[in-house]
């Protein structure tokens, strides 16, 4: 093809100007707070590290260990069952267009409305939850899922889970169709059971899918807001109050900019730690992967 | 046959589904119920999914309960539909260039859009806070739409990309020799060629756009008359009765565009999706 000059960067243009102003300036704007006592005030002052010093040497550290087990919770629950439901929608089977479709509903409604019902089914006195609970004799009397702190945690990490669950089975549904029919078939004619292909094949050329949507499980999971807010707003007494949710209360309940700030970057920090750690471990599959 | 079952394996099979499918759908079961009860059969104990004298009340007293409602939704469609055009025009361009032209910093600019990607929206909400302030955007449509669209961008690039680079480079290269310019060979030869391509981004945005109205309209925008439905039916939450069965009902039928939309076009989505996904 004749020389492109400069017209690949035109094409580049509006995507660029729209993430510079929506996330790079933005972005730029937020390490630079993250330094001042930026508040509602118009005028304000750098304070050096004091913001960072400040969350490191209060509660902050405690909502960073509730977020991480927040988030091996979630991602945990969300691969696991992903790859459960991926195998079972791959199955040829009648009724499997069906069950794909369906098992794509809690993605494609707004998240915010699977929160609304999910609220719902937590009630105790009325709730479905707790009402079948009862009825199977799992729970003694009514429990208000949202109003304890364990429960909460577990019950705004299974909502995170709902909506993330179609997601990560069609990803990794998309990946097992893409690995050669022909190994399973060589495999088949050698006798070896459907178990056996599946730890075999399926999950060898599994891996790097897996670790992708692991990665992205991971980061979705960090961010998740809207779930938390709507169900419980951080409560009861902090119990679900994850990095972002303590971020946008600090920054935006309180208007407390600036440390709110150094806040946001901190999960910034830890989203480039996971992003980081996985791709020095994909550079290095990467080798041998392509001299096979 | 290879795919042929054994009977315990078929019972396993369609007993992991139902467990997967009653996980995943009984949220929408209880909410089309709840929907269905009388106000006063909201409140029942014991639980049981059914109740006496169901009927559709809910969907016709919440018009009047909720005087915003059809705004709402209407405001949802029109935010999703602003976000997905806006974005289709940054996505369509960047997402040609970076599948057909060699340029400096090509990868650069990729791995800048994937790093995008993990950056949450909540995170940045304070700058974008004090810039839709100092724009004069806060409390505007514009401050719903502009930011949904930026988050969605990189996604859709990475999307359309994989789709570009399985289109022959044939046809434009003949083009270019007949003399065509490089918009006219866009125009009428790549764009019609990827018009499924752009269609399985434009759903996916779409969807994302809709289903993800609820951090930048709950703080950016104010104004009840602008709020999109999840915003605007959040608000129940203050009150100190929530009519759970007209909420539900408004739930449902405030999905129902973006369900619509799924159920006709889910064929070239899922196909898109696995066929996009496979490439990386």
């Amino acid at each position: 093809m004749k020389s492109a000059g400069a017209f690949p960067y035109l094409l580049l243009v509006p995507a660029l100007v729209l993430t510079l102003v929506i996330v790079a300036y933005p972005l730029a704007d937020t390490v630079r707070l993250s330094f001042t006592d930026a508040s509602l005030r118009p005028s304000y002052d750098y304070v050096g590290l004091e913001n960072y010093a400040d969350i490191f040497g209060g509660d902050f550290t405690v909502v960073m260990l509730r977020t991480f087990l927040w988030v091996l919770l979630a991602v945990v629950l969300k691969v696991g069952i992903g790859l459960y439901a991926a195998v079972l929608l791959n199955a040829a089977i009648p009724g499997q267009k069906l069950a794909r479709i369906l098992s794509m509903l809690p993605w494609i409604i707004p998240v915010a409305i699977g929160a609304f019902i999910w609220k719902w089914m937590y009630n105790g006195q009325f709730g479905m939850i707790s009402g079948v609970g009862q009825r199977l004799g799992l729970l003694d009397g009514p429990l208000e899922f949202l109003a304890h702190r364990n429960s909460s945690f577990v019950a705004t990490v299974l909502t995170d889970v709902w909506v993330g669950v179609p997601m990560v089975a069609l990803f990794l549904l998309a990946a097992m169709q893409s690995i050669p029919k022909d190994l399973y078939e060589a495999a088949w004619t050698d006798g070896a059971s459907r178990l056996y292909r599946f730890r075999r094949i399926t999950l060898p050329l599994l891996k790097p899918s897996l670790a992708t949507i692991t990665l992205l499980c991971v980061i979705w999971s960090l961010n998740s807001f809207d779930i938390i807010w709507i169900l419980t707003e951080g409560g009861p007494r902090d119990a679900t109050t994850t990095m972002i949710v303590d971020t946008y209360k600090t920054a935006i309940s309180r208007y407390r900019y600036g440390e709110g700030a150094a806040r946001a970057i901190a999960i910034l920090v830890c989203v480039s730690v996971v992003a980081g750690v996985y791709f020095s471990l994909a550079a290095r599959r990467a080798p041998r992967e392509s001299g096979k | 046959m290879i795919n042929k079952y054994s009977k315990h394996e078929l019972v396993a099979i369609y007993l992991g589904l139902a467990c997967l499918l009653v996980f995943l759908l009984a949220p929408f079961a209880e909410a089309f119920f709840v929907s269905l009860r009388r106000l006063e059969d909201v409140f029942q104990v014991p639980y049981s999914l059914l109740s006496e004298n169901m009927g559709v009340e809910a969907y016709v007293t919440m018009w009047t309960s909720v005087p915003n409602l059809l705004r709402y939704i209407l405001n949802s469609f029109f935010i999703a539909l602003s976000v997905t055009l806006l974005a289709l025009l940054c996505i369509v361009p960047a997402a040609y260039a970076f599948a057909r032209f060699e340029f400096r910093m090509r990868d650069g600019f990729l791995t800048a859009f994937l790093a995008i990607n993990m950056i949450g929206a909540a995170v940045l909400i304070i700058p974008l806070y004090r810039l839709m302030m100092a724009t004069g955007l806060l409390n505007t449509y514009f401050a719903m739409i502009i930011p949904g669209a930026a988050f969605c961008v990189p996604t859709g690039i990475l999307l359309l990309r994989t789709y570009f680079l399985r289109i022959p480079r044939d046809l434009e290269e003949a083009a270019y020799v007949d003399g065509a310019s490089r918009v006219l060979t866009m125009r009428r030869i790549i764009l019609p060629l990827a018009m499924p391509g752009i269609v399985v981004v434009a759903i996916t945005t779409f969807v994302t756009a809709y289903a993800q109205q609820f951090l930048f309209a709950l703080t950016f925008n104010a104004i009840d008359d602008f709020a999109p439905l999840p915003v605007g039916l959040f608000k129940f939450f203050g009150q100190q009765h929530v009519a759970w069965n007209e909420l539900m009902a408004a739930s449902i039928v405030g999905t129902l565009p973006v369900l619509l939309v799924f159920f006709f076009l889910q064929r070239y989505l899922v196909a898109g999706l696995t066929s996009g996904a496979v490439k990386e």
